[in-house]
């Protein structure tokens, strides 16, 4: 049975799970930490992800991208109006997102296949062997394009995507593993940046998704930028200062307005202290004020919900459960509204940070062949159909439809010897194309001249259990199959996507020593840290000549740390743990002695 | 064009146990899945992902009884889908009713509504609403025609006929409520958010 790990692409966070003995476990990185922050800092050593890549945030904001999932697989139209929020630079174009990153430009595929190489390895180092099979989660309500652009990240980060699947319903075989939902359940995941609702029949180890809706412009980015807005407006009537068009003083205020709304989860009040160059900015903040700030963008996911529930034939009180899954359902205000809505507590009993991923590991293990009584029945999320006479759509599979999928449509010519023909596909629930998706055109090449109508093709959409839509074409007279061109209107071609993967593999050992690097200089500045502070603390205990040779170390530790050489950054960190060791066995003991009187630490501990 | 009823091995009928055939709709899934056939060859695959969506397709033609009835029409007339044969218009005494709807509704898109004729329209909406459910109701109580029809494999040219004015019926009802919902505004009891039936 070969290996297969699930990873949850998250917004904010991405983690990676696998099943073990059963059991659905997250992967930890070698510190314990189960969440990697979905951001990536183009350095000038390199790229780094993660915990590093937060730091860079506020100090590099031009070059540190997060939150890269809102981008996927859209256009530049599609982002414009949420462009002045980003402190990114996205290059104007007609078609997919560029990021500039100096003298470079990626696309988001390519940010995330950093987010999940790093998951990889993580992998790698945890079982010791390669990694290459995985499953990746999407929302739910994530069209053609989006899931295209997830796969084509995974592949750039050297991975076969076995499986995209949905988030909510890899939450609902998370917790129907482990028997904690029967019957009709309604998952509500609210994320970082996407919201879905998926309503599912739970029963004898079938997962059937009634049908599902969201927006996948929604989440917890949407919150914090209210309160940013907010605070933005409060600076300027407080100091007289407009922050809005400095991209780090924005920064730092975006951290602090998610570190307050997440308190404010717990906490009635919360204290904001933000420190600029200028002042220091206080104020406090009461759970009734942020929620006055998101309560249109709260009611914002019941008009879903109330579709999702019609689509379904459900019911709100035929619920058996209500399940919460993202990081934003822990909102209170969240809580309450769907409790209203479906008239029943909800529950969260399995993390709802890592319930996704642990879904994903599930689905893993069910296609790696190592669960058979459970299978997830998934449907397409939007309506798929052609663009007609006169810029209608005709609608080939409705939304809602449990896939895989297919539908069958006959084409002819309309002019003598025409031997080509061009469909336009679209996504989406809307009448006239224009208002649609467009996922791309197809043209039907290499038809044998015939006159007008003779030529009968007959094309097979089919949207496989990914979600993703396959075209093929025969011309039924002769049987011989049509050549099919398509043209992505949001996503990357297969010779953008395959140029990628090499480009990948050139900048890789390059990004993995950045990562090293920038993983060495952190521990170098923490035990620095230490030892300035055992200067501070505890100098009486130490010679004149002692300190003398910590400073030197310290220094000589400093000056290595402008440097790109981590071997010797390493060296100089353990000389002065070193030079350090004496003076800390020093005030250890003296911290003894004051705590437990005159005894020797010696003695007490029962060493030496 | 395939034979929904018989990928669940059922006969032609229209009257059938909803939980037997989701009984039958998840064992054929737990055969034909793709997930259970990721580790199989190509042609393997494939092969699921045919059959898979074949039983997806015939499981939503058959599971609600109006679509049911829509796919058998399709299948009795041996057309594909939706498309093609010939569509019957809604009975003419019915247009005749709906003249002064219709014209209430082209009068509403040069004009605010004014709170008399809201209500008139409101009511309007409510009562075609309860038609078609009566329809609806009417449709699949001749589904027992049918059957008997099949059973003793008697005349049923004129049982399909009825059936495709009625669904007519409904599909024009329908179309009204919901130029009726779009003009005016949401009601939660008959709001149809998409164009589809």
């Amino acid at each position: 049975m070969s290996r297969i790990v699930g990873i949850d692409l998250g917004t904010t966070n991405s983690l990676v799970a696998y099943v073990d003995g059963g059991i659905p476990r997250a992967i930890p990185d070698a510190e314990g930490r189960l969440l990697l922050p979905s951001i990536v800092a183009f350095t000038a050593d390199g790229a780094v992800v993660g915990e590093a890549a937060r730091r860079q945030l506020a100090r590099n904001p031009a070059r540190t991208i997060y939150s890269v999932k809102r981008l996927m697989g859209r256009g530049y139209d599609d982002v414009k109006d949420e462009l002045p929020h980003l402190p990114f630079p996205v290059v104007p174009s007609a078609e997919v997102v560029r990021i500039r990153v100096g003298e470079r430009e990626v696309t988001p595929p390519e940010v995330s296949a950093h987010v999940l190489r790093a998951l990889k390895q993580r992998a790698e180092a945890h079982f010791e062997e390669a990694v290459d099979q995985v499953v990746i989660t999407v929302p739910a309500y994530f069209n053609d394009a989006q899931r295209q652009a997830t796969k084509d990240a995974g592949r750039i980060a050297g991975l076969d995507v076995l499986r995209i699947v949905n988030e909510p319903t890899a939450a609902s075989l998370a917790y129907g593993l482990q028997q904690l939902a029967q019957g009709v359940i309604a998952v509500y995941d609210l994320g970082g940046g996407t919201f879905d609702i998926s309503i599912l029949r739970v029963h004898d180890g079938i997962f059937e998704v009634l049908a599902t809706n969201g927006n996948t412009h929604l989440g917890g980015d949407d919150l914090d930028r209210a309160i940013v807005e907010w605070l933005l407006a409060d600076i300027r009537a407080t100091y007289g200062v407009d922050l809005a068009g400095d991209p780090e003083a924005v920064q730092e205020l975006r951290l602090g307005a998610e570190a307050a709304k997440c308190r404010l989860s717990f906490e009635e009040r919360t204290a904001l202290t933000i420190p600029f160059d200028a002042f220091t900015y206080r104020r406090d903040i009461t759970r009734g004020e942020l929620e006055s700030l998101i309560a249109p963008l709260v009611d914002a996911t019941l008009g879903p919900c109330r579709l999702a529930l019609t689509d379904a034939g459900i019911a709100p009180e035929q619920v058996d459960e209500v399940v919460l899954v993202g990081g934003s359902t822990r909102v209170p205000l969240v809580r309450r509204r769907v409790q209203d809505l479906f008239g029943k507590a909800p529950h969260s009993r399995l993390n709802p940070d890592e319930v996704v991923a642990l879904g994903a590991a599930v689905q893993a293990q069910i296609l790696a062949g190592g669960i058979t009584d459970m299978l997830l029945l998934d449907v397409t999320p939007l309506s798929l159909g052609i663009e007609t006479l006169g810029g209608i759509v005709s609608v080939l599979i409705p939304r809602n439809t449990t896939i895989p999928t297919m539908a069958k449509e006959l084409f002819t010519t309309s002019v003598d010897g025409q031997t080509a023909v061009d469909l336009h596909v679209l996504q989406g629930e809307r009448e006239l194309a224009s208002d649609n998706r467009s996922l791309g055109r197809f043209d039907l090449a290499g038809i044998d001249p015939m006159p007008a109508g003779m030529p009968k093709i007959e094309v097979t959409f089919l949207i496989d259990a990914n979600g993703i839509l396959q075209v093929q074409a025969v011309e039924l007279r002769t049987g011989k199959r049509a050549a099919i061109e398509v043209t992505p209107t949001y996503g990357l071609t297969e010779a953008e996507v395959a140029r990628m993967v090499e480009d990948s593999f050139t900048h890789a050992e390059a990004d993995v020593s950045a990562r090293l690097l920038i993983d060495t200089r952190t521990e170098a500045i923490t035990v620095a840290n230490h030892v300035e502070r055992a200067l501070r603390q505890g100098a009486h205990l130490a010679s004149a000549e002692e300190v003398a040779r910590i400073r030197a170390a310290l220094s000589a530790l400093a000056e290595a740390r402008e440097g790109v050489d981590r071997d010797v950054i390493r060296e100089r960190t353990i000389d002065l743990n070193r030079a350090t060791e004496r003076l800390a066995e020093a005030m250890m003991d003296q911290a003894l002695k004051d705590a437990l009187g005159s005894k020797r630490a010696v003695e007490i501990l029962g060493g030496p | 064009m395939d034979d929904y009823f018989e990928v669940f091995g059922l006969s032609r009928k229209l009257q059938l146990d909803e939980e037997e055939l989701r009984r039958r709709f998840y064992a054929l899934s737990r055969r034909h899945h793709p997930d259970f056939h990721q580790q199989a060859g190509e042609r393997e695959q494939a092969a699921a992902l045919a059959s898979s969506a074949l039983v997806n397709r015939a499981y939503r033609a058959l599971r609600d009884p109006i679509a049911r009835v829509e796919y058998l029409i399709a299948l009795e007339e041996g057309r594909d889908g939706k498309e093609g044969g010939t569509k019957p218009r809604p009975p003419m005494d019915l247009l005749e009713e709906m003249l002064e709807v219709q014209e209430a509704l082209e009068e509403i898109k040069r004009s605010e509504l004014d709170r008399a004729a809201r209500e008139r329209l409101c009511a309007e909406r409510q009562r075609l609403v309860a038609r078609r459910l009566a329809t609806e109701r009417e449709i699949r109580d001749r589904g027992a025609d049918w059957d008997a029809a099949v059973e003793a494999n008697g005349e049923r040219a004129s049982l399909l006929r009825w059936f495709k004015e009625a669904l007519a019926t409904r599909a024009y009802l329908t179309t009204v409520i919901d130029d009726l919902s779009d003009a005016l505004g949401k009601d939660p009891d008959t709001h149809v958010s998409h164009r589809r039936d």
